[in-house]
């Protein structure tokens, strides 16, 4: 599994959906058999996961690059991110 | 969903999965099938009625949908009910043997909504997997999963594993990893329905269990990332019992193929009343049955359980394995090493030692 970096650009896997939830007005993140509530910086990070790079994600939302990269790492780690290859911004 | 949950007096949980078995009939006659061995021969719901249930899911805060049964592809409305779940924006899995399916019904589930596809196999050779499912489908498993690749569909594997096969789990993991498995599922037979019939051919060594385990341990580490490896053990070789449907009524729907509404999908054997819901919606089902809240919350255990540490993680383990092995469903799980009847599963493990009987495939035996 690649290290993910400032220059990476993150997806969803696609096996992840996100969704608000019908109940709460939370966010979601679903996959088989689980599903996560999302605090709102998680899902502001994941919503942006759509081809930028991760450098990009932290200066969009004015957030520490480290805390970006962890929640992204341990996402990648679970298979609910992985590293674009460059053909995937316009996809899904 | 993972999320410390609690709730105030008289106020239902929050259902999140909806365990929809659209049909109990299957190509396969896996002896360790968890279907009823009888079921009563009413007619089926159609397709308007599944879409109202999946709707009244959506209403209580299901989230999370799994299409099974039996073989849900021999209903040929499943597109109709898949598309109905995306409307609602369900996450929509499909359960199956692959049988009977063409690469054209892939593509037009996936583009109906289907979000992930878990594919069963029975063992990781043709010869045993045959010899398990009673019929030669692993060959066709293959292509499905080669399907569900080249249509870029997540693919979960999941192997039933037993006395049978699991020493066969390296190679399990290296087919999966081969097939593009994101998921590789490896859960040990639970000894309910069709399987608790064939329990003695079944329940395995505790050398062979840990020799998988081993292999499993190792297969995380270096699979970490690419496929999710879960390994469910046997409650039958543990000490304490599983949180069975993570608490009666706390987090899963099931609906059976009939429009029965069941806290688990093994419920049938239990002396309850199931709300039917040709008759009440899901919604009056989950919140105001005697079959909902009679086992809900910890408040009906007695000794061992009321007064154990655990009873609010375990809930005194699993009811209908309670009901099965002892008569009671109020009893300890006797899986536990302190319910009194716990030696009625030590003496079951202990016939592993024993020459295994021939597996008894499963047939359909619908009751008039």
């Amino acid at each position: 599994m690649p290290q993910l970096s400032v220059d990476s650009r993150p997806q969803l896997a696609r096996k992840a959906r996100l969704r608000t939830d019908q109940l709460t007005g939370e966010t979601l993140l679903l996959y088989p058999e689980h599903g996560l509530v999302l605090n709102s910086s998680a899902a502001a990070i994941l919503r942006l996961c759509d081809g930028r790079s991760v450098g990009d994600i932290a200066v969009e939302l004015a957030a520490p690059l480290a805390d970006v990269l962890e929640l992204l790492t341990t996402l990648s780690e679970r298979g609910l991110v992985t590293e674009g290859d460059g053909s995937i911004a316009g996809a899904g | 969903m993972d999320r410390s949950r609690g709730r105030g007096e008289g106020v239902s949980p929050r259902p999140y999965v909806l365990v929809a078995e659209l049909t109990y009939r299957c190509p396969l006659r896996c002896a360790y099938c968890s279907n009823p061995v009888e079921v009563q021969d009413r007619a089926a719901l159609d397709t308007a009625d599944w879409q109202r249930v999946l709707g009244e899911a959506f209403e209580l805060g299901v989230v999370q949908v799994h299409f099974t049964g039996g073989e849900p592809l021999l209903r040929d409305d499943l597109e109709a009910l898949v598309a109905r779940a995306a409307q609602l924006e369900l996450y929509s899995n499909l359960i199956t043997s692959g049988v009977p399916v063409t690469r054209e019904r892939l593509a037009g589930l996936q583009a109906a909504g289907l979000c992930a596809l878990q594919l069963s196999f029975q063992a990781a050779r043709l010869g045993s997997s045959a010899a398990i499912a009673g019929v030669d489908a692993f060959t066709h498993k293959r292509q499905v999963a080669a399907w569900a690749r080249e249509l870029e569909l997540p693919l979960t594997v999941n192997v039933v594993l037993h006395r049978q096969n699991l020493d066969e789990v390296a190679s399990i993991i290296a087919l999966a990893e081969e097939l593009g498995a994101e998921r590789l599922e490896l859960a040990n037979t639970q000894y309910l329905g069709w399987a608790y019939q064939n329990r003695a051919a079944l329940m395995p060594s505790l050398a062979q269990l840990d020799a998988a385990r081993a292999v499993v341990a190792d297969a995380r580490v270096r699979l970490r990332g690419r496929m999710e490896l879960l390994f469910v053990l046997p409650d039958y070789h543990g000490d304490r019992p599983r949180t069975c449907m993570s608490g009666w009524g706390e987090r899963y729907i099931v609906v059976t193929p009939d429009g029965r509404a069941m806290p688990c999908h093994a419920a049938h054997i239990l002396p309850l009343e199931f709300p039917d819901l040709r008759a009440q919606s899901l919604g009056s089902a989950w919140n105001d049955s005697d079959a909902f809240q009679r086992f809900r919350g910890t408040d009906y255990l007695g000794e061992p359980c009321k007064s154990c540490d655990r009873r609010e993680i375990d809930h005194g383990g699993c009811r209908c394995q309670a009901f099965l092995l002892t008569g009671d469903a109020t009893a300890a799980d006797p899986v536990c090493g302190l319910s009194q009847r716990h030696d009625l599963v030590v003496a079951a493990r202990a016939a592993a030692a024993e020459a295994a009987p021939a597996l008894t495939l499963r047939r359909l035996h619908v009751v008039r």
